[in-house]
């Protein structure tokens, strides 16, 4: 599917024909089904590096090395590495849950990926670039205007987690 | 506030909402006064975006007076007429600053859901479905405009609302498609589909300087049998 550029982006995303419509519907809810059961990220065993790229200097983006706050909160349980981005687009922001197995005898070691923690390390990442960038963390509009129905249910899970899924 | 809500595939409805609130320090808050429909709500409305809920406010072209600004809203005040852009955008992301605003990456609060279709995720777009931020449209009697800087702006006391309002979406979009094609003065250009944006691009067309535009459209029949495509001379 094309990706939407500047401007037009509104027909862009969706002028699509109607054989496209089908499979826009169908990718659509295989994307649902995909971050509602984790699938996506299924065979990831072990931790690896999430990568957001901040339109930043690295000194802007942890100042004295300190790190953004969503990211300074979850301490030791994460590695962090910062590099500059390629093509002058600021700085490579990178995390992972730290490896527990490297840091204990065999044996002691927790599961170290769970899907919680991942979805946790994937919200800060945005939040803290988000800070970084604008110097806010974007909320959804409150009180919603919405009503609770049960055809909806799988959307409101879906929202739920549309911070911490996706491809970061 | 009374709002035009999406209940369901071809449902929709007139409802009391709640008003909208600042919810960040870039935030203002608009009390519509004109706003109009798009081609593009047609798809949400046939049901063939899948990430509409219930009681959503639909509506992303729009022109107002803010009535209300958070504390870090610099450009605009109460008592401002203002045009607001369809997408929500930051103006510093890397793609921001490079003009792609409807590709910002701070502007969308539901990323995973398109990063999952597309691979990357756009900007945010009012009542355009929660899968782009799940925002509050416009087709309501007030509308929450976050990173108010960036995307409303300000209307000449000259302009009236109508001639201000296409600036949301249709205009810049028809402008575009002629910009993208490399319209010159002297050129002979081709619009195909005569919609909204179509007749905005031949619109654009002119103003860059095409000495003849030509509108392609099969138009239909009231019995629904299209005919001959048309050619026409300059539009407008
Ligand atoms: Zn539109
Ligand atoms: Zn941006």
């Amino acid at each position: 599917m094309k990706k939407p550029t500047a401007g037009g982006a509104v027909s862009t995303v969706v002028s699509l024909g109607t054989e496209a419509l089908g499979a826009a519907v169908s990718a659509a809810r295989r994307a649902g089904e995909a971050i509602r059961s984790g699938a996506s990220h299924a065979g990831e065993t072990e931790p690896r590096w999430h990568v957001m790229t901040v339109c930043a200097s690295a000194e802007e983006v942890a100042p004295g090395g300190k790190l953004p706050e969503p990211l300074a909160r979850l301490g030791d349980a994460i590695d962090t590495r910062l590099r500059p981005a390629s093509g002058e687009r600021g700085t490579e922001l990178a995390c992972r849950l730290h490896d527990k197995e490297d840091a204990g005898p065999p044996g002691t070691a927790e599961p170290v990926t769970a899907d919680a923690t991942v979805q946790e390390l994937r919200t800060a990442l945005r939040q803290a670039k988000a800070l970084v960038e604008t110097g806010e963390i974007l909320l959804p509009d409150r009180p919603s205007t919405n009503r609770p129905t049960v055809t909806g249910r799988p959307l409101d899970k879906l929202i739920e987690k549309a911070q911490g899924e996706g491809r970061l | 506030m009374k709002a035009l809500t999406w209940q369901g595939t071809n449902d929709l409805s007139v409802e009391q909402t709640p008003d909208p609130a600042i919810r960040n320090e870039q935030d203002a808050i608009v009390k519509v006064s004109q706003t109009v429909t798009c081609g593009s709500d047609l798809h949400l409305l046939g049901g063939y975006i899948p990430f509409m809920r219930a009681g959503d406010v639909l509506g992303h072209e729009f022109v107002g007076e803010v009535v209300e600004t958070g504390p870090r809203v610099e450009r605009h005040k109460a008592g401002d007429r203002v045009v607001v852009c369809s997408f929500i955008s930051c103006g510093r992301c890397w793609y921001c600053k490079q003009g792609l605003f409807s590709l910002c990456d701070n502007g969308n609060t539901n990323p995973g859901i398109t990063e999952h279709l597309w691979g990357s995720a756009p900007g945010g777009c009012y009542g355009y479905s929660h899968a782009l931020g799940g925002f509050a449209g416009s087709h309501a009697e007030y509308i929450r405009v976050p990173f108010a800087d960036q995307g409303a702006f300000p209307v000449p006391d000259a302009l009236d609302d109508t001639t201000a309002l296409f600036a949301s979406d249709s205009a810049p979009t028809g402008w575009m498609g002629a910009d993208l094609g490399g319209v010159k003065p002297g050129d002979v250009v081709a619009v195909w589909g005569c919609g909204a944006v179509g007749q905005m691009a031949a619109r654009a067309a002119l103003l860059l300087g095409a000495d003849r535009v030509i509108a392609i459209d099969p138009f239909r029949r009231p019995t629904g049998r299209p005919t001959r495509p048309r050619r026409r001379g300059p539009a407008g």
